[in-house]
């Protein structure tokens, strides 16, 4: 066995170690993605309605 | 913390930390990871399952972090009805989730080769399962008026009762005789951990923290460009009923 494998194979634990890392992994990134992809929406939004809006200049743009 | 009460200037304060907050979080990540996965030994008695805990622990940590700060967003949004506490505890909530989430699967995976099962019905599991499931209580009942003040005060209510569970869920160890071990770092004499395992926890444990402060900043964020739209929209919404006409 190299040792890429007995990395891998973590003392024959390796199918309990990897998904747990790889769970916390998806669900950090699933949950920070949501974040931005919600973000983006209400962006998009705001933009769709100041940019119509007279009313709009002088009260900022958006941060981003 | 009086300064950053303005919602604006929490904007301009948010959109200014965040890039570094994202930096630093990676780099944490990065680091912990190293540590975690080949830099640390194996356990004399874990064997190499120790590593699952570099997870488990800083996700429960962070869970348990995360509820604390709902509780006292609820509190400041009901009693002293702080311009940011609403925004915060709906940000906290599904950032909390996510954590309690990884603590119960990690643990899980952990259990079958050590526990030889996945799950028992223990104290501190059952009180940590609850926990979730506060947490999606508070997501759903935020969503669940039209009145969005009034999901807002119900979802503060149900998060402040929730508070109990903390000291349930910290001390579910000492008061009954579990599978779940007790304490082996937030203990009163000190941690009872080798070094070459406190670093990789410690670690990335600083890594949760971060990821928690920038996951939550940025949805502080969003929240608040919303509460500009549904003004916006009220706003051009009467503007159109007072065209004549109209």
């Amino acid at each position: 066995m190299n040792s890429v494998e007995t990395f891998l194979a973590m003392g024959g634990y390796g199918a309990y170690i990897w998904p747990a890392y790889g769970v916390a992994l998806v669900v950090l990134a699933a949950i920070w993605i949501d974040g931005v992809w919600r973000r983006r929406e209400i962006e998009r939004q705001l933009r769709a309605l100041e940019g119509q809006s007279r009313s709009a200049r002088g009260r900022g743009g958006i941060e981003s | 913390m009086h300064r950053f009460a303005n919602p604006g200037r929490f904007q301009r304060l948010a959109a200014r930390l965040l890039p570094w907050l994202k930096g630093l979080t990676a780099l944490a990540f990065l680091a912990g990871l190293y540590l975690a996965l080949l830099a640390s030994p194996p356990d004399y008695q874990q064997g190499e399952t120790v590593r699952i805990m570099y997870v488990h622990v800083p996700a429960a940590w962070m869970a348990l972090f995360a509820y604390l700060l709902l509780g006292l967003a609820s509190a400041s949004a009901l009693v002293w009805r702080h311009p940011l506490a609403d925004v915060a505890a709906a940000a906290l909530s599904p950032v909390g989730a996510a954590f309690t989430f990884i603590a119960l699967v990690t643990g899980a995976l952990w259990g079958k080769p050590m526990w030889g099962t996945y799950w028992v019905w223990d104290a501190r599991l059952t009180s940590f399962l609850l926990l979730f499931f506060l947490y999606l209580g508070h997501m759903a009942l935020l969503g669940a008026f039209d009145d969005r003040s009034r999901g807002q005060r119900s979802a503060a209510v149900l998060a402040l009762v929730g508070l109990i569970n903390l000291p349930i869920i910290k001390f579910s160890v000492d008061w009954w005789n579990t599978l779940h071990q007790p304490a082996s770092v937030a203990r009163f004499d000190g941690p009872s951990i080798d070094p070459s395992m406190l670093w990789p926890l410690f670690t990335m444990a600083a890594a949760f923290h971060l990821y928690l402060l920038a996951a939550v900043m940025e949805r502080m964020r969003t929240q608040l460009l919303a509460a500009r739209l549904r003004t916006q929209r009220q706003a051009r919404f009467e503007t159109w009923q007072g065209e004549p006409g109209a």
